[in-house]
């Protein structure tokens, strides 16, 4: 069981892997063109424009981009608060 | 049946571009058929040295393309293979001696002739990489296994695709398996996840692919090597047969692996 634990251990570690994590962030923003910052841009202001219509749960917003080969896609997952007034009156 | 055409291009330069023109090529001219390679790195030729060719040169790709021989006067043929051709790059030229027009004019005029026409693509996502793709019939990418090959690797791709020549396929060259093994260099699987374009081939780190550049004479005609071994099976694949990718980690079930994500890639 040690010995298991230790060879994942060393395999978050090893040079090989570090390589191919690194090199699928890059990948993905020299496809799409999308930094990091301006997919945190895109977050605040898709949450700003949501809010004006439907109330949210902004601090629990997740926005990433997804692959599937070699295609990208944009996927937002917005939570919606639930609407506690009319249960209360 | 009219030839098909071949763009051999990666991006980053040093990958093996050259090295694999050359040795496919050759591995097809062998088993007899008949192929013609052109050498698109204008000023920077070296497709005929690593051919051993380089002596014979009296015309060009650009003494062809500006009207001073004919197509025929340039095509240079190889005595160890009469079905193997060159067409040189010119040495004091630069790349915009040629426009992408012309290769397609080129390819045209040479296809009813042969079965395969290579163009070795210069590295980079400029002119010369223009010209090369513009008249191909399958684009091939090569990369090596690691960060900058792999990332300029998917530029080339996503232009290719641009340019509606895709989907291009994959050449891996340079494994050394101890390394992988190890955890040392991204294997074989790594990097198809990450580009995600169906496998051509996979080449090992092999000492006989320089020394077979320092006589002139491609390592796939008469090697033993892996490395000539794995030049010889990428020429079968383009012939349409089913060739196993090789074993270049000593680990079992990597074959396995790689046919499952083909497989699941659908690539
Ligand atoms: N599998 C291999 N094993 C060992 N050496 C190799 C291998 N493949 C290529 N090389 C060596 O790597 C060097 C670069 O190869 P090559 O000239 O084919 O690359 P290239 O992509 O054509 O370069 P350029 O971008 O400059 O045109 C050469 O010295 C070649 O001998
Ligand atoms: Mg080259």
């Amino acid at each position: 069981m040690a010995r298991i634990l230790d060879r994942l251990f060393s395999r978050q570690e090893n040079s090989a892997y570090q390589a191919k994590e690194r090199m699928k962030l890059v990948l993905v923003h020299d496809r799409t063109n999308l930094s990091g910052k301006a997919l945190e841009d895109l977050k605040d202001e898709l949450i700003e424009v949501i809010s004006r219509h439907v109330e949210i749960d902004a601090s629990a917003v997740r926005i990433e981009i997804s692959q599937q080969g070699r295609e990208q896609r944009l996927i937002a997952d917005i939570p919606l608060r639930a609407t506690t007034r009319r249960r209360i009156g | 049946m009219p030839a098909k055409v071949i763009t051999v291009t990666s991006g980053k330069g040093g990958v093996g571009k050259t090295t694999a023109t050359a040795n496919i090529a050759a591995a097809l001219a062998n088993m007899g058929d008949k192929v013609v390679c052109i050498d698109a790195d204008i000023g920077l030729r070296n497709l005929d040295v690593v051919l051993g060719l380089e002596n014979r040169i009296v015309y060009d790709l650009v003494d062809v393309v500006e009207g001073r021989c004919r197509l025929r006067q340039a095509m240079i043929r190889d005595k160890r293979l009469p079905e193997l051709y060159l067409i040189p790059a010119a040495q004091t030229r630069d790349k915009s001696a040629v426009s992408p027009s012309d290769m397609v004019r080129l390819c045209d005029e040479l296809r009813p002739e042969f079965d395969w026409i290579f163009i070795d693509s210069p590295a980079g996502i400029e002119r010369g990489f223009r010209n090369a793709i513009a008249p191909a019939d399958i684009s091939v990418v090569i990369t090596n296994p690691e960060v900058a090959a792999v990332r300029d690797a998917d530029r080339i791709i996503g232009l290719i695709e641009a340019e509606e020549k895709g989907p291009p396929r994959l050449i891996i060259n340079r494994i050394k398996p101890e390394m992988v093994k190890k955890g040392d260099m991204l294997s074989a699987e790594d990097v198809l996840e990450l580009l995600a374009v169906e496998l051509l081939g996979l080449i090992p780190e092999d000492g006989e692919v320089i020394i077979s550049a320092n006589r002139g004479v491609p390592v796939a005609l008469d090697g033993k090597s892996r490395a000539a071994q794995a030049f010889r099976n990428i020429a079968h694949r383009l012939k349409g047969e089913k060739v196993p990718f090789l074993e270049l980690e000593e680990q079992g079930g990597f074959f396995g692996q790689i046919g499952r994500f083909l497989r699941k890639g659908g690539g």
